[in-house]
């Protein structure tokens, strides 16, 4: 089928990387670091912007402006990792989002769906209950069993999920549901039975920046950064994952394979993101569907724009959870939800005909 | 170019395929036809071992599908799917671009060329006025016809199509068939059709194997094949065969206890 002299009738613009991805990309990333400058710079003892570049450029390596010992402290040991690690768990949730949403082939995926989130919860609540030491080294306890609780929720769900050597997605998905709701209401019956610890439970839960330092960013970084790599160079795969099972492999896709790297690189991320700061809701489901109604469904420009979005969400998240009832805290759990699920009700109501 | 030896298939303890012997040359047009459960589906599933396989093997240029990768099974066969279920959001080019993928290494994206095959297949299945048009927006017939130039996309020497006709109006279905006859002719495919229309099949097709019970029970060129009796028997359909020497082929036409007479239409 070649050889001809033939031209092209129709010039059709790649969508996913014509001027308008560009764009997009371009201010997603802008937006990214715009939400981590803002970030920085508001809350108590506010450093103020300009501030704010001074410290940054000055850790970097470009300049040293000579800012303030304490404004120096504030800023770099204080807000800027709490920030960075909202960011890169935002980040982490959106495209890991992205992939259960590709491989499940449904927009209503997300990456709590194989039991990450409540295997965590219980595994965070069993060290809040049991009498062990609060840290290990730099990184507490909660954060390594929580990983642990979320790796082993998803291991479980695959292996109940797997029936002679394939893994269908509607069993994997039921055995996600079946996982979490047990771990859920172990989870619920632990603290029932140790009152005195419910309120820290629940603070965990619904998920907090407020114990965040660069130890956290270095626990994640090593998972994310690779499962980010690896679900972004599966974006052509992905959209052809979008059609028929069978249609899929004839094309050449090793369906169940690339299934299987999929959320293997976007469950252990997740893990760790749900170690780090908890459960947090919605920004994993909400904002790849949310960029995919803008943009349109090709993953190769969905997942890298959805985890700047996803990123600049949960930092602004954040400031609101620690600046709306300051000098208290919001759990950002709780936040999330409360932008994401009017938005999300939005959404379906406009694309039932559409996507459902 | 396509061989299929003794093929076994079950699903569960139930066998669906009993031994399908099966050779297509290249240049050759071969159609399917049978009742609904006879297997013609599962045979072309089995063929690029999408379904596993009991026994029997499938040869494509001589060498076995079981010992291909997917990827290299796909640019040796193509498949024209009976569903023509799409994904929302993509347009008809970003579909038939999607027949690229065993062509492309991992880290490839799409490029010119690519583009270039894309579009002159839909341009030959008549379909390159909607490149740009997101699948969700066309009729059943031309997401069809869509489907098909992705499988031509993919520039494989053997072309299935399981009822790839089924979707469309009587115009596309000839249109339809006869282009693939002649890519067959011109360019060489090997064709698999499983059709379900006996008169269609007939006429555009230079062999007929009919399917019962998952076996083949009769190959041959269409007016050896489609004989009133066998029809009645594998089908259970009484049907008369028009008039096998001035048509262009025979036309199996419903026979309703007597009320048409034959002689009228002849």
């Amino acid at each position: 089928m070649s050889g001809a002299a033939w031209a092209p009738k129709v010039t059709i613009p790649a969508h996913w990387r014509g001027p308008r991805a560009m764009l997009a990309l371009l201010l997603s990333a802008l937006a990214f670091v715009g939400a981590v400058v803002v970030g920085t710079a508001i809350g108590p003892a506010s450093p103020g912007v300009r501030e704010v570049v001074e410290v940054l450029l000055g850790h970097l390596g470009v300049r040293d402006a000579g800012v303030p010992a304490v404004t120096d402290r504030i800023v770099w040991e204080i807000r800027l990792p709490r920030v960075l690690l909202a960011g890169v768990v935002g980040a982490t949730l959106a495209y890991s989002g992205a992939a259960y949403q590709g491989v499940f082939r449904n927009p209503l995926a997300d990456p709590y769906l194989l039991g990450a989130a409540s295997g965590a919860g219980l595994a965070a609540t069993i060290v809040f209950v049991a009498p062990v030491p609060a840290l290990l080294g730099p990184v507490s306890i909660v954060t390594l069993a929580a990983f642990a609780g979320a790796v082993a929720a998803v291991v479980v769900t695959y292996a109940l999920a797997r029936v002679g050597g394939t893994t269908p997605r509607t069993t994997l998905i039921l055995a996600g549901v079946a996982v979490s709701s047990l771990a859920v209401s172990a989870t619920s019956f632990l603290m029932l039975m140790s009152r005195e610890n419910t309120v820290s439970i629940l603070a965990w839960l619904l998920g907090s920046f407020n114990d965040s330092g660069w130890h956290k960013m270095w626990f994640i970084l090593p998972y994310t950064v690779p499962a980010a790599v690896i679900v972004y160079l599966h974006g052509r795969i992905l959209n052809v994952l979008q059609l028929e099972e069978d249609q899929a492999a004839q094309l050449g896709v090793d369906v169940e394979r690339t299934r299987a790297i999929l959320l293997l690189a976007a469950s252990l991320a997740t893990a760790a993101a749900v170690a780090v700061s908890g459960i947090i809701g919605f920004v994993g489901l909400v904002v790849p569907h949310a960029v995919r109604l803008v943009l349109g469904p090709d993953y190769r420009l969905l997942v890298p724009v959805s985890t700047l979005v996803g990123g600049s969400f949960l930092i602004l998240a954040d400031l609101g959870a620690r600046t709306l009832i300051a000098p208290g805290e919001i759990p950002i759990g709780v936040i999330t939800s409360f932008l994401g699920a009017p938005f999300f009700l939005y959404l379906l109501k406009r694309q039932r005909t559409v996507f459902m | 170019m396509l061989e299929v030896r003794g093929l076994h298939v079950s699903y569960g303890p139930r066998p669906v395929l009993r031994g399908i012997d099966l050779s297509v040359a290249r240049g050759e047009g071969v159609s399917l036809v049978g009742p609904n459960g006879s297997g013609k589906t599962t045979l072309l599933r089995a063929i690029t071992r999408v379904v596993p396989w009991g026994a029997g093997d499938v040869l494509v240029g001589g060498r076995s599908v079981a010992r291909l990768s997917r990827k290299e099974l796909a640019r040796l066969i193509a498949v024209v799917p009976q569903s023509v279920a799409l994904p929302i959001g993509y347009t008809a080019l970003e579909v038939v671009l999607m027949g690229r993928t065993p062509h492309l290494g991992f880290l490839a994206h799409e490029g010119p060329r690519d583009v270039h095959i894309a579009m002159e297949a839909l341009e030959l299945v008549g379909a390159a006025a909607f490149a740009g048009r997101r699948v969700d927006e066309l009729s059943g017939g031309e997401r069809q016809r869509v489907v098909l130039a992705r499988a031509l996309a993919q520039e494989a020497p053997v072309l299935l199509l399981d009822e790839a006709t089924a979707n469309l109006d009587i115009g596309h279905q000839i249109s339809t068939l006869q282009l693939v006859r002649r890519l067959a002719r011109e360019r060489g495919y090997a064709v698999v059709a499983a059709i379900h229309d006996l008169t269609l099949a007939g006429l555009y097709t230079d062999r007929m194997e009919l399917m019962c019970e998952g076996q083949i029970v009769c190959g041959g060129p269409p007016r050896q094949v489609l004989e009133e009796e066998r029809i009645a028997t594998v089908y259970g359909a009484d049907v008369t065969v028009l008039c096998e020497d001035c048509l262009p082929g025979p036309v199996v036409v419903p026979y309703a206890n007597g009320a048409v007479t034959v002689a009228d239409a002849s």
